[in-house]
């Protein structure tokens, strides 16, 4: 029994990757619905739907210990992706595995192994306090004593939760609900945590905690962590590389900082001029806005060097400050989700990317 | 095992909560205690008038009644989380139950326990007391066998109905009110001897959804009317495990369905 357990293990901690999806794709047929009594009668019958297409085709692998942002904007696919790595959905079609599982088939397995927290939802009982579901937890996972506290032990220190440790659920606030929320989640050390939105509504303070709750699970237990989330700065702070989702499907899977290199083809240079100029055109640099002595311009780092536009500068006016500012990442993500075909092209053409990680 | 302690676990923790609302929950007992009465007291109040109904008497009629009804409250008590799973799945906690290490079916059976239902019960079961006591029953060792696997499998079938709804849920959101037809419908059809309905409603509510299993055979078996019944005798011993199957096919019908869910909010 023990030595197939760490035969087993062994095995799974070989597998290189700990997640891999290939080809996944999920439609959904939304059904008409009627009312009433002999509408939910007739329902039974009738097969009037539309096929709505949630996940199209989305390939990409995550190895182990990586933490990796899973963006795109409301209704990309990110949820249905998630659900699908969790066992929550059947995908279509395609092809899915975590930890070596097919979460849909082996759902059970899966679950012994994965920790999941959905920021617009608690997993917890509602009428019951923290620890009372933290104890239903321990028996529903099967946890050793020793584990169970050591691990509560350590959530206390990281997250506080021993301040409300005797609150009921429905009694907490957002923010004691999401470092509840987290810690059982991963009471049964699961190698892989997917974090839906787990910062949404929080104050700057919760969400700081959180970020570093993450950032030290993921070093100290190397817990593979799929995030998705609106929120930039998590990403910022938390992960090393992206994958862009939009209108179902991929749009780019790499290092942040490639990410804003294939974007940012545009700087922004702000100068502070000392006098009130009426002509302030410089070539190859465009005026984005002008208040009293403060302007903007925009260029292309392609068409002329940062150096050579401040020298142009300087030659004709006098400053007193200037700045150059690449745009944020906010602004990137947003100009993919108005126009991915661009930076899908400059995507497939580029070479420079970290692809290693893409099963393409 | 494991499974076994989950469950008791589950249910010690849903009755404390219920206790918690002491009053609400003393005054909800009775309301669902007297309902039952007034039922049965319509009943009695036809053979005031009629004395007996297709060769039954009141209180074999009472027999019938209590049945039925025991059945029905247990089923409701321990079915609870299938009865009102459409909740469930409009809030998206079917997500929930999903990420847990543990089945769908026995995580959602495990969900709920609605203790209220104990003043139905025990209403139900002091009415089969006293048409006991007022019939004469010769109870053997098989007769007592026979009355305690029907109320089991009685109890199945109707959770085998709370299933089927709870399963069309994955497809409809809203659970089809059709099967409160069959469910508190047949409770109150259940109370009157089956003899008394049309031959093909006798046949639907005997081979497609066996609510005469559940206390028309085993009554005729019990208080020894199947040979004026024309029913065949092999047919009454086969009724008590009705329930068991139905239950069964749904459980299978609900597995199927798991892989239809949608969750909400893709």
């Amino acid at each position: 029994m023990t030595e197939r357990f760490f035969a087993e293990k062994s095995y799974r901690q070989l597998l290189k990757n700990m997640i891999e999806v290939e080809n996944l794709s999920k439609t959904f047929k939304v059904y008409h619905h009627r009312k009433g009594f002999f509408g939910s009668f007739v329902n039974l019958f009738s097969r009037k739907h539309r096929i709505v297409q949630a996940v199209d085709n989305v390939s990409f692998s995550i190895k182990r210990g990586e933490v990796v942002g899973y963006l795109g904007p409301n209704g990309a696919g990110k949820s249905t992706t998630i659900k699908m790595l969790t066992g929550i959905l059947v995908p279509t079609s395609g092809r899915v595995s975590v930890n070596g599982y097919i979460p849909h088939r082996q759902r059970k397995e899966n679950a012994k192994h994965i920790g999941v927290v959905f920021g617009q939802r608690s997993h917890l009982w509602f009428d019951l306090p923290v620890q009372e579901s933290f104890e239903l937890l321990q028996r529903i996972y099967r946890i050793p004593q020793t584990q169970y506290d050591q691990n509560v032990e350590m959530f206390d220190a990281l997250l506080d939760i021993g301040a409300f440790f005797q609150t009921p659920v429905r009694q907490l606030s957002l923010g004691q609900r999401m470092r509840a929320d987290l810690a059982a989640a991963l009471l049964h050390n699961p190698e892989v945590l997917f974090l839906d939105e787990p910062t949404i509504g929080l104050d700057v303070v919760a969400k700081a905690r959180i970020r570093q709750f993450i950032q030290q699970i993921n070093a100290e237990r190397q817990v593979t962590v799929v995030l998705t989330t609106h929120d930039l700065d998590d990403v910022e702070k938390l992960c090393k590389r992206v994958i862009l989702i939009d209108k179902a499907r991929l749009c780019f899977d790499g290092e942040l900082a490639a990410l804003r290199r294939l974007l940012s083809t545009e700087r922004i240079l702000s100068v502070d001029y000392a006098e009130t100029y009426s002509d302030i055109s410089i070539p190859k640099a465009h005026v984005t806005y002008r208040e009293g002595n403060r302007v903007q311009y925009r260029f292309a780092p392609e068409e002329v060097s940062t150096a050579d536009l401040i020298g142009a500068i300087l030659q004709k006016f006098k400053i007193v400050d200037i700045s150059v500012q690449e745009p944020d990442i906010e602004e990137l993500i947003k100009t993919v989700y108005e126009d991915n075909t661009a930076l899908e092209q400059k995507f497939t053409e580029t070479d420079t990317l970290d692809l290693t990680n893409r099963n393409t | 095992m494991h499974h076994l302690a989950l469950y008791l676990h589950f249910v010690k923790l849903r009755i404390r909560s219920q206790m918690a609302y002491r009053l609400s929950f003393v005054f909800d007992l009775f309301s669902q205690a007297s309902i039952s009465v007034i039922d049965f007291f319509m009943i009695a109040l036809l053979f005031n008038r009629f004395k007996e109904l297709a060769g039954w008497s009141l209180w074999e009629v009472g027999f019938l009644y209590g049945m039925i009804g025991v059945c029905f409250a247990v089923a409701e008590m321990i079915g609870r989380g299938f009865d009102v799973f459409q909740n469930s799945v409009m809030r998206g906690d079917f997500d929930t139950i999903l990420i847990r290490p543990l089945g769908t079916f026995f995580q959602v059976f495990s969900q709920d326990f609605l203790l209220r239902r104990v003043g139905r019960f025990s209403q139900a079961f002091i009415i089969l007391l006293i048409a006991n006591s007022q019939l004469t029953i010769s109870w053997s060792f098989v007769k007592v066998g026979y009355l305690l696997v029907s109320l089991v499998s009685g109890t199945c079938f109707f959770i085998g109905l709370f299933v089927i709804g709870a399963t069309s849920c994955f497809w409809t959101v809203q659970s089809i009110e059709i099967i409160n037809i069959f469910t508190h419908g047949g409770t109150f059809m259940g109370g009157y001897p089956f003899s008394i309905y049309r031959c093909w409603f006798r046949h639907f509510f005997t081979f497609i959804v066996p609510l005469a299993c559940v206390n028309y055979f085993p009554s005729l078996f019990l208080l020894e009317k199947v040979a004026s019944s024309g029913v065949s005798s092999f047919g009454v011993y086969l009724a008590p495990f009705a329930g068991f199957l139905f239950l069964s096919i749904t459980v299978l019908f609900w597995r199927w369905g798991v892989l239809h869910y949608q969750s909400t909010g893709h």
